[in-house]
């Protein structure tokens, strides 16, 4: 407070007045934003039915959709076709975090944020348990139940209600460049310890290529601890416990320890342009990621047409298990003045003619109806030699392990994995200690934060 | 590092001894009102409210907003990760802030000192970095940076080594002092350069009667006489050092195992409100490192007018 | 050349020589820049960043940038000139008030106007980011040109160096002259000393463009449409769509982003530079 302090020792009445004014209307401020956070989440809203989000969409209306999507652009206009009278204003107000960040604000400024929003499944439990989202089982929605992948389902829906229709998901799988595989006689790894011995044959037979690249991101890392069995985070309303030491984890690390410390990634930043060449000229040989990927395979890695092939994620004891990896739901956002209108919007977006230009794209929808039908399954895919992948990925699908809940501030757990777990990617430090002090941070920040947590 | 510029010198001598009439006292604020009232909502307004906001602890989920008096501070005082970040601005202070200057002074002297071939020309390309946003400065060097497929690899390429690696752990503050030299060298020249037009001719006409050679005159005449600009660009460069956020901030995207979010205070505070909702926390580290950057920038003033002719 | 009323010293090759060696390293990036932006997106991908390589794009890399999504940086360029114009003119104009009432005019309050300017610029302004955007939104200003321009009307050095230059530059007597005439103190301003003040103003001028044509985060959290973006936030944007599920990299349209951004700065610097330079000396000489 520098200034505070200068301007105290002179006289300063002409404009004493006029920051007396300014302070106040800080003070009014500080005090309006104490009193409007910190709500928690009432009781579930009593299950309604959809006629009252017909009849908004009959009255017509303007409402403000976030989203990043490829497609967004291509449905709001398809939206609007068909419904002339409502008029979506869509905006592209970042990508993931960025778009989090001002969602964020813009509810703890309580004006601003979008009637509808784009959101991946990890931070949809924030959002939902700070009440900022419209609980969508007053619209009827929570009939939709059938309509989608019982992995999906599973991340928009908790005790409290339903916070989203799911738009893509990302049942996991192991994509490989075939050419690069066939060339050193490398079979496709079915268990991680095929996949192991598979990287270090193929670093020591040519040392410019690399079975894949990891610099640790926290939503693989976590999907990777599903599909092992692992299951960190305990969510019990304000009660969470949190442990990286479960038998499930520990399989991962153990696996994962031996790439890191035996240097077998490419020390590559994935989604930089060094990694979009290095996916394109073979230096990176697979990528064990979610069924999201063939569509920026196509559109950004056009050096790899023809090469890359898919196969089921490997496994520890060979019997198939994948787990989530990315996706996003949209949902209805509190502040909006519009609710019903905004949800009509969501229910075509991902449950209505919303859902085809989103596969057009290159999306991979989490809708039954889709993800079972012959024109989808059975469709053979040049870029993948003709391979079609979709019968590899839509049982990935219905292999997710059951069963995982992600933390109620997962997008600041993410934030602050580089300062901790991060560490082990950087040094060849061992897994479990980099998990352990990520644990310990997200320990301190949700007692801060006002819940009871305790580590396993 | 943030651009704002800042005038810390001594108040200008000399204000002009008009209107001693009582009803004409007043009247220079006609001219500064304007200033001062817009100066009041982006400047004082949010320093009150973040003095405010310090006082008070509010968790971000649930229960509300609680007094806590002087807590955060002594919180900031005792936090690690604070202190780690301001340790790391205060290297980064000691080693590119000289080096930066000095390059600016060489340069500035070169130019000044009419043996240079096409000197203009050198003024001016040395002075466009400048005109680059530090977005796009950055997003380049990162580019250039690159290991693999960027500049680094293609001098590592003609080298036969591997050596060259800006963005590893041990490289990477030199690496971001790089691209906070290479934008701001061509601005201090420029403020070095402008000082030494102006120094009086008389001063050179006495080094030459008493025979001084160039050097003699550049430690003599030269420098001495622009002390005053020196004083201003060390205290500019101060306080960019320790705002310093845009950089790391974009290069982040590169390497976040290295540059996590307490980097830099200024990420420290930024990360503490976007990312963490500890908006009262962040505000209180905002305020620390504003009195320690206001305490140096102060002393070394202090020092630059003392030492002064 | 103050030097050259002494003795008219030798042009130096050493000199000159080692010059240029920190020459190319200033150009060094610059001129990445451009062989990258002149690539397509694939040859990019695959050809060494010193040379050309793969066929030559840049122009269709121009006009590619100025229409993807609808031509959106066509829309960045325009919100970016509107917040130089009138961020960076209205601070220019309350600099130049406020900078020449300080020097001209004794008043009750001066220092501390003084102490105060100085102490704001030492708070770092990315941490005041918060509070100013909750008293923002507060009045309804975030997501508006306003919440990016009323920020930026304020230039402490445009202050400081105003000040500095009206101090010399304009005689008490030229001031008294005109008072003895009967002219009141503003009209004395527009009409007597303001444009004693021109090369100070330009120099301001040209400073607060750089820093508003460059300014990156304050509208990065104020603005949450990409319809009000400036050029330096929409070109981060575009870097971070190659990001995650649907990705869609457009690093040749990021460096031709990029270069386009530069260009006009440039180009005004080079134009003005006979202004700019004398109105720095002229600030430089009370130090």
């Amino acid at each position: 407070m520098s200034r505070h302090t200068v301007v105290k020792g002179h006289s300063m009445s002409r404009i004493r007045s006029r920051a007396k004014a300014f302070a106040a209307v800080a003070l009014a401020a500080a005090l309006a934003v104490g009193c409007s956070s910190g709500s928690s989440s009432g009781p579930a809203a009593a299950t309604g039915t959809q006629d009252s989000v017909d009849a908004a969409l009959k009255a017509g209306g303007t409402i403000t959709y976030w989203s990043w999507t490829p497609s967004a652009k291509d449905q709001v206009a398809a939206f609007e076709k068909e419904y002339p009278n409502v008029k979506v204003n869509y905006v592209n107000a970042g990508t993931n975090k960025d778009e989090y960040t001002k969602l964020q604000n813009a509810i703890k400024a309580g004006n601003g944020a979008p009637d509808v929003a784009q959101i991946e499944y990890y931070a949809l439990p924030q959002f939902a348990l700070t009440d900022s989202l419209a609980n969508l089982d007053q619209y009827g929605f929570g009939s939709f139940e059938k309509d989608y992948s019982a992995s999906t389902w599973a991340q928009v829906k908790n005790n409290n209600g339903l916070y989203g229709l799911p738009q893509d998901s990302g049942p996991m799988a192991l994509f490989y460049n075939k050419e690069v595989f066939d060339k050193n006689a490398i079979a496709v790894p079915k268990t991680w310890e095929e996949y192991v011995a598979a990287a270090k044959k193929l670093h020591a037979a040519d040392p410019a290529k690399y079975i894949t690249s990891d610099t640790g991101d926290p939503g693989a890392v976590l999907s990777m601890i599903w599909q092992a069995g692992g299951r960190p985070f305990t969510v019990d309303g304000r009660n969470v416990k949190i442990d990286f030491g479960d038998a499930g984890t520990k399989k991962w690390t153990a696996m994962w320890d031996q790439l890191i410390q035996g240097k077998q990634f490419a020390p590559i930043k994935e989604w930089s342009d060094d990694w979009f060449r290095a996916l394109g000229d073979g230096t990176i040989a697979t990528l064990v990621t979610g069924a999201w990927m063939p569509g920026n395979f196509m559109s950004s890695v056009t050096g790899g047409s023809g090469k890359w092939a898919v196969a089921p994620m490997p496994t520890y004891d060979g019997q198939p298990v994948t787990a989530e990896n990315g996706g996003s739901a949209q949902s209805v956002v509190k502040q909006s003045a519009n609710p019903a209108l905004a949800a009509a919007f969501v229910r075509w977006l991902n449950h209505g003619n919303g859902v085809q230009p989103f596969i057009k794209s290159g999306g991979f929808p989490s809708t039954t109806a889709d993800l079972t039908s012959p024109a989808f399954v059975d469709e053979a895919v040049p870029y993948f030699g003709g391979q079609k992948i979709n019968q590899v990925l839509t049982q990935a699908s219905k292999d997710v392990a059951k069963g995982w809940t992600y933390l109620p501030y997962q997008t600041y757990a993410n934030s602050v994995f580089s300062d901790t777990a991060g560490k082990a990617y950087l040094n060849g430090t061992p897994l479990d200690a980099g998990l352990a002090a990520w644990q310990q941070a997200l320990v301190d920040y949700g007692n801060q934060q006002g819940f009871t947590v305790s580590a396993g | 590092m943030t651009s704002t510029a800042a005038p810390p010198v001594p108040v200008p001598a000399r204000p002009t001894p008009t209107a001693r009439r009582p009803r004409r006292k007043w009247r220079g604020w006609l001219f500064v009102a304007p200033f001062m009232l817009v100066f009041a909502l982006t400047f004082i307004a949010p320093v009150v409210y973040a003095f405010v906001l310090s006082l008070y602890r509010d968790q971000a989920f649930f229960g509300g907003t609680v007094f806590v008096g002087a807590d955060n501070y002594v919180q900031v005082l005792g936090d690690p990760k604070f202190w780690e970040s301001f340790q790391r601005v205060l290297v980064f202070l000691a080693v590119q802030v000289p080096i930066m200057l000095l390059l600016a002074l060489v340069a500035a002297l070169a130019i000044d000192s009419a043996r240079l071939h096409a000197a203009g020309f050198f003024r001016i390309v040395i002075f466009l970095p400048y005109a680059v946003p530090a977005v796009v400065a950055t997003l380049m060097w990162g580019f250039i940076y690159g290991d693999h497929f960027g500049l680094a690899a293609d001098l590592n390429h003609l080298l036969g080594t591997d050596a060259v690696k800006p963005l590893s752990q041990n490289w990477l503050l030199t690496s971001i002092g790089n691209v906070v030299t290479w934008e701001f060298v061509g601005y201090n020249m420029l403020i070095f350069y402008s000082a030494l037009k102006v120094i009086p001719t008389e001063l050179f006409e006495a080094a030459a009667i008493d025979g001084a050679g160039t050097f003699r005159v550049i430690r003599s005449v030269k420098l001495p006489a622009i002390r005053g600009a020196i004083v201003i660009a060390t205290i500019f460069s101060i306080i960019g050092s320790f705002q310093l956020f845009n950089e790391p901030n974009i290069m982040r995207n590169l390497v976040p195992n290295i540059i996590g979010t307490f980097y830099t205070p200024n990420m420290y505070a930024y990360n503490l409100s976007f990312a963490g909702q500890q908006y009262n926390y962040s505000a209180t580290v905002a305020i620390v490192m504003g009195v320690i950057t206001a305490v140096i920038a102060y002393v070394v003033q202090l020092r630059g007018s003392r030492k002064g002719m | 050349m103050a030097t050259l009323s002494v003795t008219r010293p030798r042009k130096s090759r050493t000199l000159t020589a080692v010059m240029a060696l920190y020459l190319v390293y200033t150009l060094v990036p610059l001129v990445w820049l451009v062989i990258n932006a002149s690539k397509t997106q694939s040859a990019l991908f695959s050809t060494s960043g010193l040379s050309f390589g793969g066929p030559f794009a840049l122009f269709d890399n121009i006009g590619r940038t100025f229409t993807y999504n609808n031509g959106i940086f066509f829309r960045w360029l325009g919100n970016t000139l509107l917040y130089v114009v009138v961020g960076a003119g209205g601070a220019t104009l309350l600099a130049t008030a406020a900078g020449y009432g300080l020097a001209k005019y004794r008043f009750p309050g001066r220092r501390a106007v003084f102490a105060i300017v100085l102490g704001a610029v030492a708070v770092p302004t990315t941490a005041l980011a918060v509070p100013t955007f909750l008293m923002f939104s507060k009045l309804g200003l975030t997501n508006t040109p306003l919440a990016v321009i009323i920020p930026s009307l304020i230039s402490p050095f445009g202050l400081y160096l105003i000040w500095v230059y009206a101090a010399d530059a304009i005689p008490d007597e030229l001031m008294e002259a005109a008072r003895i005439d009967g002219a009141g103190e503003l009209r004395i301003f527009l009409t007597v000393t303001l444009r004693q003040l021109v090369p100070g103003i330009v120099t301001v001028a040209l400073f607060t463009m750089v820093q508003t044509w460059n300014n990156y985060f304050l509208p990065l959290i104020m603005l949450s449409e990409p319809k009000w973006y400036p050029l330096t936030v929409g070109l981060n944007q575009w870097s971070a769509q190659a990001n995650g599920a649907g990705a869609q990299p457009i690093f040749n349209l990021v460096l031709t982003g990029s270069l386009l951004t530069i260009i006009p700065l440039v180009i005004a610097f080079l134009l003005m530079q006979r202004f700019w330079q004398s109105g720095l000396s002229a600030g430089s000489v009370k130090q």
